[in-house]
């Protein structure tokens, strides 16, 4: 497996770092227009027409986008100007000219969409006057869409993300071959215990939400994943659990998870379906039938886990006035400070993800997170030269320092 | 294989959702909508169960006659009125004028809007509770929540009117906002794609199975 990992990581730095000269994709027929005006459609001309019109491939795509750039003409003036839109042409294969799109003056370029990679494609630019004269620019060479394999644009991100995920399975070789890793105490997962066991005393239920968003979230995924432990200890308990849901999908996954979990405690004939519940879609729809619930069964415990919105303050002051001890976790920024204010404890965006493998114990899910720490070091070092190299750069006009900026700004940009 | 199944699924799914970030070329550019498409029709079926299941609770309460059962009458009630009226006035069921319009605009919207509404009371009472200067860090708190608040309205900038414009109080809750606000909001959002990588990685990889229902 190491071995295997090494060899990976060693292909694809060398792909990525030789991707550059070897790999590259030749750069598509790049053809300038000539820039004379055909004085046959100029007829009544009232405005000059834009020059230097170039084509050429959009790079890394599936071959379906061309882009166009020109100079615009010299009567398109922001005071005065006497260019009233710009109209592009395209010529497929043979074909007659058509009409594409209509830009505003101060245009000089478009991306050509939705093409197919084996047709030919010429185009024209027209200068259009106030009396919609209209002056051409001469047809360019006919240009193929090319498509590529590779989007290099993202090359950076993906030795990045090879690092971090490299940096993970590395952590989780290493704890499974028993290495022992050091995992800061999560407050909010301590009291994991102490809650289901205070509801257990209490002989109140246990009220598990799991956010309002469906499977497809990683919040609910995560959320569902911190069910499967909990529900565990709730069978070991022989406590109630109450989990009203407001995704049917959620509603399925939450069933099988507490069902498997009751299983594995060896009581499959305390389950029952109605543990989990499905509500409605709606968002206040649902928050209504919780706070309902809420107030009618009073439960002693409640988890507040998964992606929430606007609901989770609503939701989290009502556990507060039943006296219920509470427990929350989103990875949305803007809710945090609702959940930190209304709940006992609080899983802060990625305590929340590392919730179930601290819960389970488990060497190699713990060995996942100690990963985290290689991107949150590269995180720092980043934050710190960059931070550096703005200050230096803008204060005394640095060229090294400003290189660095922009080699910074290129390898983050995710587009 | 009723564990194996799915985990290949996933493992395969989560593959190729990394790989078409980085593959512009067919398949993989059509396959994130792929997906997307077949996740909205599983999930379209999906929500027949969980209707019948919401039918299933609310029938079982009424006839067990168990406290709230008018409650789950309520329900039964809305859930076809609503049904039968969008069903009978067919495709332009949402157009203005139709019934099931009007119970949108005249019943829904007013019950989610004072739900909605609610929240206002639990703003001020959660604020009275998390602004309370127990500690150094509360103190900070409040202290910055009520230059922010103060700020973000005329009257702190008239109270703070005889300052030089850079320390009047608008100044002060946007100089917050823009610097120690963002600058801690960044820092969760780090951690949070980070925690992301290594779910996902977890859950790619199968070390993650819980959600499959717990153990190994």
């Amino acid at each position: 497996m190491r071995l295997l990992i090494h060899t990976t990581l060693f292909l694809s730095v060398f792909i990525f770092i030789g991707s550059s000269r070897i790999f590259s994709v030749e750069p598509s027929p790049q053809v300038q227009a000539d820039t004379l005006v055909n004085t046959a459609d100029t007829v009544g001309v009232s405005v000059a027409p834009v020059t230097s019109l170039l084509v050429d491939d959009y790079k890394y795509d599936n071959g379906e986008q061309l882009n166009l750039s020109w100079v615009p003409s010299i009567d398109d003036q922001l005071i005065d100007g006497k260019v009233s839109v710009y109209r592009v042409y395209r010529i497929t294969n043979d074909s007659t000219r058509e009409l594409i799109a209509e830009l505003p003056p101060g245009s000089n370029s478009f991306t050509d969409k939705n093409l197919n990679r084996h047709d030919t494609y010429r185009y024209i630019v027209a200068a259009v006057s106030a009396s919609d004269d209209e002056v051409l620019s001469t047809t360019t060479e006919p240009v193929q869409p090319q498509r590529e394999w590779i989007n290099f644009r993202r090359g950076y991100l993906f030795l990045l993300a090879l690092i971090i995920g490299g940096a993970v399975i590395y952590y989780i070789q290493s704890a499974r071959r028993g290495k022992k890793l050091f995992v800061r105490k999560i407050a909010g997962l301590e009291a994991v215990d102490e809650a289901i066991g205070r509801a257990t005393e209490m002989g109140r239920p246990i009220l598990y939400i799991p956010g309002i968003l469906d499977m497809d979230d990683v919040q609910t995924l995560a959320a569902i994943t911190i069910l499967g432990r909990v529900a565990h200890q709730i069978a070991d308990y022989d406590t109630k659990i109450r989990m009203p849901v407001s995704r049917s999908l959620v509603m399925t996954a939450a069933r099988e998870t507490i069902k498997t979990a009751y299983q594995t405690a060896g009581r499959p004939d305390q389950y029952s379906d109605d543990m989990v519940s499905y509500v409605t879609d709606e968002q206040f729809g649902y928050v209504a039938a919780v706070d309902g619930i809420m107030v009618r069964e009073k439960p002693a415990t409640v988890f507040l886990l998964g992606a929430f919105f606007a609901e989770s303050l609503i939701l989290a002051e009502t556990g507060n006035s039943i006296g219920a001890i509470q427990i929350a976790g989103t990875a949305r920024p803007a809710q945090l400070p609702f959940f930190i204010a209304a709940c006992d404890f609080t899983l802060i965006g990625e305590e929340l993800f590392a919730a179930s493998a601290y819960l389970s114990g488990e060497p190699k899910a713990l060995g996942s997170l100690k990963g985290q720490d290689v991107g949150k070091a590269i995180a720092m070092i980043v934050i710190l030269v960059g931070v550096i190299a703005v200050t230096i750069g803008n204060a005394w006009d640095v060229k090294f320092m400003n290189d660095v900026k922009d080699m910074l700004t290129t390898i983050f940009s995710t587009q | 294989m009723r564990r194996e199944i799915p985990l290949l699924i996933t493992a395969i799914t989560g593959i190729v959702f990394v790989l078409q970030y980085f593959i512009p070329h067919a398949p993989f550019n059509k396959m994130n909508t792929w997906f997307s498409d077949w996740f909205s029709i599983v999930g379209a079926f999906a929500i027949w169960l969980g209707a019948l299941n919401l039918l299933k609770i609310s029938f079982q309460k009424i006839m067990d006659k168990k406290s709230d059962w008018f409650f789950a009458l309520v329900i039964i009630i809305s859930f076809f009125v609503i049904t039968i009226i969008g069903f009978a006035e067919g495709q332009g069921f949402r157009e203005p004028g139709t019934t099931f319009s009007w119970l949108y605009d005249y019943v829904y919207s007013p019950l989610s809007a004072t739900m909605f509404a609610i929240l206002a009371f639990f703003v001020a009472s959660a604020s009275y509770r998390a602004f309370r200067a127990r500690n150094f860090e509360a103190t900070l708190l409040l202290l910055s929540a009520f230059f922010v608040m103060l700020g973000r309205v005329p009257v702190g900038d008239i109270i703070t009117g005889f300052l030089p414009q850079q320390y009047q109080l608008s100044q002060v809750a946007s100089w917050i906002m823009t610097f120690p606000q963002t600058a801690g909001q960044r820092a969760i959002m780090i951690g949070i794609a980070l925690g992301l990588v290594s779910t996902s990685l977890r859950i790619i990889l199968g070390i993650e199975r819980s959600h499959l229902g717990g153990g190994d």
